[in-house]
Order: C-alpha cells, then sequence, then structure tokens
C-alpha cells in the first residue's frame, strides 16, 4: 500500500498531518507558509465580527473612565469619549466629598478579613478530612456538598438576626463574619483533594520525629498548599471586594461603615446629580480588583474552567 | 502508628465489648482532626444549618425581629404570600433571569466559545480576556453605570446612539417602563456574566480528545458533521453541569435588580430576592415583617431545591441513555 503518487495532494493540504522529525522538504515549507497566510485571510470575517463586539462590550466601561475625567457634564455631547476639559477634579470630589476614601479603607478591610479566615478556616478542614480517615468523614462531606446550591436570599434572614444578637451589628466584624461564616464548600474541597493528593511518607516521617499534627499543618502541609491557597484567596478577594447585600444590611444605620459597592449605591441614590464624581467613584471601586484579576487571571478562570470539570 | 496510643488503654480496659473500645481509640487517634474541623463545623452550624432551622420557625410567627417569639399565627405566612399578586409576580420575574440564562446566555456563549476554541486563531486570549471584564467587576457599579447609560431625559449615551441612527424618533425609557425594564436587567445580567459560562464551555470543549478530530478528519466529516456528530454529542455530559450552575447562579440576581431599579416601576422587576429584602429590611410599613419574609425566603429555597434534583435526576437519565448509546455504537 505504498503509492505516494495517488494523493499527495489531499494530504499535503491538512497542516494537522505533521510527520514530525522528519526533515521538511523546501515545497512542504512553501505549501505550510501557504496554509498558514490562507488561514490568516480565512480568520477575518471572524476578526471582524469579534473586534467590534468586544469593543461593544466594553464600551460601558469606557463610557465611565471618560465620564470620570471630563470637567463638563457626561451629557453634554454624550457620545464623545475624549473630554473636552481633562480634569482629576472628579476624583478628588469623589474620595473626600462622596466619602469614597472610607470605603476603600472599609472595602480593604472586609476583603482582607474575609479571604484571611476563610483560608485558615478551610484549609484546616481540609486538612483533617483529606488526611487520615477521620470518623464522621464522609457525613460532614455529605452534609457540606448537600448545601451548596441553596440560594444566598435564603439565609440572610437568620443570618442578619444571629449577628446582631451577637451584638456585631453595625460593625465590620459583623460584615466579615456575615462574609466568611457560611461554609465555603469549594474552598474546603478545593484544599481536602490538594491534601489528600500529597504522599504520606510527608507526614509519617514528621510523625515519627515527634511533631504534632499543628505543627505538621503550619510548617509542612499549608506552605505546600500554595497554589490552593492561591485560587481561593482571589476566588474570596473577588467575591468580597463586590459584595453587596451583606455589607447592605449591616451598615443600614451607620453610613461610615460602607464598602465600595454600598458607597457607590448610596452615593448614586443621595447625590445623583454629580455624574462625573458618580463616575470617578465607580473607576476607584473596579480598579482595583480590574487589577487583581488581570495579575491573576490565570488561576481565576482556571478556577472557574475547574468547578465544571470535576 | 502506635506511638501516638500509649496512656489510654487503662481507661479502654474497663470498657465492655469491643466495638466502643476501637471507636474510642479511632476518636482518640484522630483527635486533632477533630479539633480542625472543628472551626468549620461550629460557623457550618451557625451560619448554614442554624438558618435552615430558623427560617422555617420564624415563618410561622409574625414578627419584627425584637423580643421573643410569641406571635405564632400558624401557615398564616404562606397563606398571605400564596395569596399576594406581588409574591406571585416576582417569582415570575425570577424564572425570566432563569429563562434569559438558559436560552440566550448558555447557547450563545456556546457559540462563542465553539469560535475561540480554535486555538489557531490570532488574539483569542485577548478576546476572551474582554469578554471576561464585567464578570470580575462589582454588579452595583454595573447597575449604576448601566442606569446612567440608558438614561432617557439627558439623554445618556444609548439613548443618543438610538435616536442618532434613527432607531427611534424619541428616548426610550429602558427603564421606566414596565414593559421595557425587566428585559433590559435580564440582558444587563446575561452580559455581566456571560465570561462565566464562556469559560465553562471552553472548559468543556477542552475535555474533547484532538484525537477524536482528526480521526473524524481523515474519514472526511466536515466542520459541521463533526460540530453535529461528534462536538455536541461529546459535550453533553458537561453540558448538564453547566445547566444546573447557570440555573442556580440565575437565583442570585439581588444585586443587579436592587442597584438599577429596587424592583421598579410599579414592582416590574420585583424578584423574590428584592421581596423578601423589602419585607425584611426595607418595609413600606417601616416596621420589618421579618416572619412574612422568612416565609417567602423558604418558598424560594424550597422552588430552588426542587429545580434543582429535577434537573440533576433528568441529567443522569439523559446521560445514562447516553453512555449506552455511546457504547452500542462502539461495540458496533
Amino acid at each position: 500500500m505504498t503509492s505516494p503518487t495517488v494523493s499527495t495532494e489531499p494530504a499535503a493540504a491538512r497542516p494537522e498531518d505533521k510527520v514530525s522529525g522528519l526533515p521538511i522538504s523546501p515545497e512542504v515549507a512553501a505549501q505550510r507558509r501557504r496554509n498558514r497566510r490562507r488561514r490568516g485571510l480565512r480568520q477575518i470575517p471572524t476578526h471582524l465580527v469579534l473586534i467590534p463586539l468586544c469593543l461593544l462590550w466594553i464600551y460601558p466601561f469606557v463610557w465611565m473612565v471618560s465620564a470620570s475625567f471630563k470637567g463638563e457634564s457626561p451629557f453634554e455631547d454624550t457620545l464623545r469619549l475624549i473630554p473636552k476639559d481633562f480634569t482629576f477634579d472628579n476624583y478628588a470630589r469623589a474620595w473626600d466629598v462622596g466619602n469614597f476614601g472610607q470605603y476603600f479603607v472599609n472595602s480593604v478591610i472586609v476583603t482582607v478579613g474575609t479571604v484571611l479566615i476563610v483560608i485558615v478556616v478551610s484549609s484546616l478542614a481540609g486538612y483533617a478530612l483529606g488526611r487520615g480517615n477521620m470518623p464522621w468523614k464522609k457525613t460532614i462531606v455529605g452534609m457540606l456538598v448537600a448545601t451548596m446550591f441553596l440560594p444566598h436570599g435564603y439565609s440572610i434572614i437568620p443570618v442578619f438576626l444571629l449577628i446582631t444578637n451577637l451584638g456585631l451589628d453595625n460593625s465590620l466584624a459583623g460584615v466579615i463574619l456575615a462574609q466568611s461564616g457560611p461554609a465555603h464548600v469549594i474552598a474546603i474541597l478545593l484544599f481536602m483533594g490538594y491534601f489528600a493528593a500529597l504522599p504520606n511518607e510527608l507526614e509519617e516521617a514528621a510523625l515519627v520525629d515527634g511533631a504534632g499534627h499543628p505543627r505538621i499543618y503550619a510548617r509542612i502541609m499549608l506552605p505546600l498548599a500554595k497554589p490552593v491557597i492561591g485560587t481561593v484567596a482571589i476566588f474570596n478577594t473577588i467575591g468580597a471586594w463586590n459584595a453587596f447585600l451583606i455589607p447592605l444590611i449591616f451598615t443600614l444605620t451607620r453610613p461610615d461603615l460602607r464598602t465600595l459597592g454600598v458607597g457607590i449605591y448610596s452615593f448614586f441614590g443621595e447625590e445623583s446629580n454629580d455624574w462625573p464624581a458618580l463616575a470617578a467613584g465607580a473607576v476607584i471601586t473596579i480598579l482595583p480588583i480590574v487589577v487583581v484579576f488581570l495579575w491573576l487571571q490565570r488561576f481565576f478562570i482556571e478556577g472557574i474552567a475547574g468547578a465544571v470539570k470535576n | 502508628m502506635p506511638a501516638a496510643d500509649p496512656g489510654l488503654s487503662p481507661r479502654l480496659d474497663g470498657m465492655p465489648g469491643r466495638a466502643p473500645h476501637r471507636r474510642w481509640r479511632q476518636y482518640k487517634r484522630h483527635r486533632w482532626h477533630f479539633v480542625f474541623v472543628a472551626p468549620m463545623l461550629v460557623l457550618f452550624a451557625a451560619f448554614t444549618i442554624w438558618p435552615i432551622v430558623a427560617g422555617w420557625v420564624y415563618a410561622f410567627f409574625d414578627w419584627d425581629g425584637y423580643g421573643p417569639l410569641t406571635d405564632f399565627v400558624g401557615w398564616g405566612n404562606f397563606d398571605e404570600a400564596f395569596n399576594s399578586p406581588e409574591f406571585w409576580k416576582s417569582i415570575r420575574n425570577t424564572f425570566a433571569f432563569t429563562l434569559g440564562a438558559l436560552a440566550i446566555q448558555t447557547p450563545v456563549a456556546l457559540i462563542l466559545a465553539l469560535t475561540l476554541n480554535n486555538n489557531r486563531l490570532t488574539g483569542r486570549n485577548v478576546y476572551r480576556l474582554l469578554i471576561f471584564l464585567p464578570v470580575v467587576t462589582t454588579t452595583t457599579v454595573v447597575g449604576v453605570v448601566f442606569v446612567v447609560l440608558l438614561n432617557e431625559w439627558a439623554p445618556g449615551p444609548i439613548n443618543s446612539a438610538i435616536t442618532g441612527i434613527g432607531l427611534a424618533d424619541e428616548p426610550v425609557g429602558f427603564l421606566s417602563q414596565a414593559s421595557t425594564a425587566l428585559p433590559t436587567i435580564v440582558m444587563i445580567d446575561i452580559w455581566k456574566d456571560f465570561g462565566v459560562v464562556l469559560v465553562y464551555w471552553l472548559a468543556a470543549l477542552q475535555t474533547i480528545p484532538r484525537d477524536v478530530y482528526e480521526s473524524a478528519a481523515i474519514d472526511g466529516a466536515g466542520r459541521w458533521q463533526t460540530l453535529r456528530r461528534i462536538t455536541l454529542p461529546m459535550l453533553a455530559p458537561i453540558a448538564a453541569i453547566i445547566l444546573i450552575l447557570v440555573t442556580v447562579r440565575s437565583f442570585n440576581a439581588f444585586d443587579i435588580v436592587w442597584a438599577m431599579t429596587q424592583g421598579g416601576p410599579n414592582r416590574a422587576t420585583e424578584i423574590l430576592q428584592t421581596y423578601i429584602y423589602r419585607n425584611a429590611f426595607a418595609s413600606d410599613l417601616g416596621i420589618p415583617r421579618f416572619g412574612f419574609a422568612s416565609a417567602a425566603a423558604i418558598v424560594f429555597g424550597v422552588i430552588a431545591a426542587i429545580i434543582a434534583a429535577v434537573q440533576a435526576v433528568v441529567f443522569r437519565k439523559i446521560r445514562g441513555t447516553k453512555a449506552e448509546k455511546a457504547a452500542g455504537g462502539a461495540a458496533t
């Protein structure tokens, strides 16, 4: 069945059929180059659809950034994106008069507090459930998974009353606790899976050397779990920074404790005429989280993809 | 690990039978593991289990959250909810978000994922990044910015563009008319979370082994045939999970609605979550109605649980028959 004369053409036209390891003849190389160019041309219609789509897609953000630098009203010549009267005043006004400086600090406190609690609690639980077959393990994991699909709105009233009865309403501690308290099932499962996959020898050697479990956790397990810590941290940073319902109900009577997400909402309701400052406040709110996302987007997107694959 | 056990035998000797003996040893050996899960279990009990139980209790009382539960009303709160047109409206509107997510967001995201999955496409990561950007931004900011963009009086850029190119003679009140407010917010919600579904589909497409496509190409399958006969059937099992995730996600639309319209105009965009919030924290009467809101929340939780369970069962069945077919196909 060696008849190269019969049908070389269809074979060469398919770039997938790489004859790896063999030297490429000049004709084949030229053919491939042609293929690549043709492919580039063939992609043009796709790009013609995708480029305008993406520009339209992020237009709200572009408009928002543009409005935040405009000295004039954003409704004057509203489609114009380059400011006529370029200024930073809007930011200064949003930061001081609009209290976004205060909100920013509150958001940082809530986010850092929430992320720390989630990581410590979830990694401890993940270590206990992942290493060694502790009694009740299956029951605990089963209960966690069973509550995973509960909608957020469902538990908000008892949680509010619980925090109030603890005397933590109208405090950032209350916001942090309500945000980090409900089991972060995915984080626990991630830690559990990661710790379970580590070789037994690590732990056994440490036990023989006389290290207790707290020490093994702190000195060996946690440092090894950096990738999981990273994923959990990113997800909860974005979640806590963007949170609205929980910070809203715990700061109803304490405007000074608002986070940025609540702050922009109230600013909109209370001073709805200062549009440029509103736009500046919007940029202040989302810029940090967009930077974090662009910096660590790989982990974030892979984390979401992982949720489907498992 | 005998080294871990010295010191517990004296107490165990007095115990009758073997089973408790062994169990005690097991507990003792795992004592640190129990200490480690304890913080999680305490929080889980307080913030997940307790709310489920307490919600049911509150639901049977007329209660403003202060003082003891004294005003037992039986199923009264549920009765009131089921007899309230506003409640039914909020359920219907909640499903509008689910419908939008399943009928528009999921299929369109699949089409885009099929386009971006081509790893020879230049700039595919940039496209993916831009489409994903709204996902990480604060929902209230998105809501507020869209209210400004859609402004009809000033008018905002969207209405300027619409009247500018002649799509409409005068600015459209997207958010001020009952008929357009809900579809508008649903579309914005679809846009905001679109990137998540896109990434779901891209991940699903990555699970199809490349050699399947290669052998299809060798067999002379065209692009359309490959899509219909290979890609879509092979996506089916993961598609089931994606549909469940999208459905659950669609029940959590509080932020965007509250930031944009607070359920208005005239409750046209009221969803169950805003309905619960309004009765508990922003009641028209000024008195919180925690009992009534809890009853509404329980109905919400039950609906969500039933839908998730039905989907899980149906999809498991579909997946079962698909797997059988595939096995049968492979045998012939």
